[in-house]
């Protein structure tokens, strides 16, 4: 199996456009995951028919007993994270602030507090045109959001191991989500814009992917609306050799397939959808060179 | 009076619409410009000064070997794996440590104390007059942005206005960020992903009980679902911004919009005082 | 000596599974007896740290060697300091696969 990610550092540069099409575009048997967890939008765009869902449990978090609890504060002056809140007079943890660190538990002298397993999103396994999609939601303001994306992936794994390959849509940004996505992946691709953010957040993520050894591509998106910051994004690749495997032109098709809830090669042979095609065939020629490493 | 930026989806023009209202603002008052996104911080891009970078730390045991009995306590007690404890000899691994305190609370020998170390840095500036910028900037690889964000936030505690930009999404970063802010602005993309964010990005607020409004960006005119689902949920659009090429271009160079089109600066003044009287409203 | 192979089922027919502190299973084959163990990852799932837990795990079970895809260095700081020798394998073989391997003295020592 060839385990790709699709990667972008700064958000809203195409990434879940571009991981649509090629999903519809590459060869083999497939099967796709949405790892971005905090907005997931892949499957509005590929139309998943839902097989079932499934409770996604995160790290444990700290419970007061209040039938125990003497009110004598320890916890709450040794949480380093302000997570113990005192409403109406109560102790309580607000869960969305709690580390897991347990030191509560260590200082309360009236064993009145322990780590529980909560839930804080839900996995959903689903059956798409090119074969299984595994997509997340998170409760708005929940920690652990990488636990999830590693979630996410071991039930692709899981359930579809026998893929030639695994296509992922990687959240934004350089943080744990992001270090889950790309972990245990062949390759990454950045998708970056001609601009001074884009630049800026595709070095960053570069850095991070370099961490994980995996093969690095770069596709520049909208790229003819700054021919100048795409030629700067052309020598940062050429410098570092990272394979540039494409540019996008800016095409309103995309906003429309985006509108009509489908990828954009599947609304004709635009000029975005046709760089596309160009990119998933130099995309399957570089894998089967990695392949043969 | 503390205002928020915010959005579900990355991208939607975030940065953008906090840097043009601070600089705006800045020619007649003192505006504190707070970049929250600390995994991908890009307000100094638009505001390119000189600064000063200080380390923003969080206390990290260091255990004195000599008194240590190796009895691994600490490294059963560790959420994290940051300490291994092996029959002769104990390590810690301090990009693993979340600097929650126990191993220093629990050791029977008290061989453990705490030392700073540094997770990312935080810089101050005044590229304008009137504008203070405050930057977080999360070290690559950390996972602690959050501290950062508190960190980034106190710098600007009791300045008079402060605009913070947030990270893109819903998890603890951006509640961290919006956590005390007095109203917020979604910035958003009149498409189904721009408004399926929009959507996540409204029950965060909620939660939180922080007053919003909304602004579109990028629109090509077909911004009718975006407009009704606003309209069910009782939040003002404060202003349309249409997608065109020349905005576009002065994004990529990082230029202002309401520096290279000053007229514009009208519309982010109006943008400005609709904001003041929904913090008005709440309070 | 007992040799740790990562891997993603609890046979010596599974795949090798690439990862360390995240793979599936641990298989601990005795090289000397030729019979083997299947040792479950409770850390797979881990939300932090899930390298130097499981380097922890395998020092508790006396392995001499770990073959494993890739290594984080704080996995590797805890393994070097035990003695435990680490090599990678990559060809996308069985654990089998990557145990002849290892007794054919084939595989390159993490460095």
């Amino acid at each position: 199996m060839i385990r790709i990610a699709v990667v972008s550092g700064k958000g809203g540069t195409g990434k879940t456009m571009i991981t649509a099409a090629l999903s519809c575009l590459l060869k083999g048997s497939l099967v796709l995951a949405d790892c971005d967890v905090d907005a997931a939008n892949l499957s509005l765009v590929l139309s998943p028919r839902l097989i079932r869902t499934d409770p996604f449990m995160g790290m444990k978090a700290a419970v007061i007993d209040p039938d125990l609890c003497t009110e004598c504060g320890a916890c709450r002056e040794h949480c380093r994270f302000d997570a113990v809140e005192i409403d109406d007079g109560a102790y309580q943890i607000n869960p969305s602030r709690c580390e897991g660190c347990a030191v509560c538990t260590l200082v309360c002298p009236a064993d009145a507090v322990t780590m529980q397993p909560r839930q804080t999103g839900v996995i959903m396994y689903s059956e798409v045109d090119r074969g299984h999609l595994v997509h997340a939601r998170l409760v708005p303001g929940a920690g652990n959001s990488g636990l999830l994306v590693h979630a996410v992936k071991k039930t692709a794994l899981q359930e579809d191991g026998d893929a030639e390959k695994f296509l992922v849509d990687g959240p934004p940004g350089t943080g744990c989500p992001l270090i889950s996505s790309v972990s245990g992946m062949n390759a990454v691709i950045v998708v970056t814009e001609p601009s001074v953010s884009g630049l800026h957040d595709m070095k960053r993520v570069i850095t991070v992917c370099r961490q994980f050894r995996v093969k690095i591509f770069v596709v520049i998106n909208r790229y003819d609306l700054d021919v100048t910051k795409t030629e700067e994004t052309e020598a940062y690749c050429l410098e570092e050799s990272i394979p540039l495997i494409g540019k996008i032109p800016f095409d309103p098709a995309v906003i429309s397939a985006v509108r009509a809830g489908v990828p954009v090669t599947d609304q004709g042979q635009g000029p975005a959808s046709l760089s596309i095609c160009g990119i998933a065939d130099t995309l399957e020629k570089e894998l089967v060179n990695l392949a043969a490493r | 009076m503390k205002l928020a930026i915010a959005s579900g989806k990355g991208g939607t023009g975030k940065s953008m619409t906090a840097a043009n209202l601070a600089f705006t603002l800045a020619s007649d008052r003192l505006v504190s410009l707070v970049d929250c996104d600390v995994e991908e911080p890009n307000l100094h891009l638009f505001f390119p000064s000189k600064t000063t970078p200080r380390d923003v730390t969080l206390p990290i045991p260091v255990i004195d070997e000599s008194v240590c009995t190796y009895c691994g306590k600490c490294g059963e007690f560790c959420r994290y794996g940051a300490i291994s404890v092996l029959p002769k000899k104990i390590l810690f691994f301090a990009d693993l440590c979340h600097s929650c305190g126990g191993c220093t609370l629990l050791c029977p020998e008290h061989a453990i104390h705490e030392v700073p170390k540094r997770i990312g840095t935080l810089s101050v500036s005044t590229p304008l007059p009137g504008l203070k910028l405050v930057t977080g900037t999360l070290d690559s690889g950390s996972p602690l942005a959050v501290p950062i964000i508190h960190a980034v936030k106190l710098e600007a505690e009791s300045d008079p206005l402060v605009i913070l930009d947030t990270a893109p999404g819903t998890s603890c970063p951006v509640v961290e960020a919006l956590e005390g802010c007095d109203a917020c602005i979604l910035v958003t993309e009149s498409t189904p992903f721009g408004l399926h964010d929009l959507e996540l990005a409204v029950d965060v607020t909620k939660r939180l009980g922080i007053p919003a409004a909304v602004i579109i960006n990028r629109s090509d005119g077909k911004d009718e679902e975006t407009l009704r689902f606003c309209e069910q949920q009782d939040l003002p659009v404060l202003l349309t911004i249409p997608f065109s090429r020349e905005i576009a271009a002065v994004q990529s160079r990082g230029d202002l919009l309401c520096r290279a089109y000053p007229e514009w600066q009208k519309a982010f003044r109006l943008v400005f005082s609709k904001a003041e009287s929904l913090m008005e409203a709440k309070s | 000596m007992k040799v740790c192979i990562t891997a993603q089922g609890a046979l010596l027919e599974s795949k090798v599974e690439n990862r360390f502190g995240r793979a599936p299973y641990f298989i601990i084959a005795d090289t000397e007896t030729g019979s083997f163990e299947a040792v479950v990852n409770p850390f797979a799932d881990g939300s932090g740290g899930v390298g130097p837990k499981a380097a922890n795990l395998i020092i508790e079970h006396q392995a001499g060697a770990l073959i494993s895809g890739l290594l984080g260095g704080n996995a590797k700081a805890v393994l070097d300091m035990a003695g435990v020798e680490q090599f990678v394998y990559q060809a996308g073989g069985t654990v089998s696969d990557a145990l002849d391997a290892f007794k054919k003295n084939t595989l390159d020592r993490v460095k």
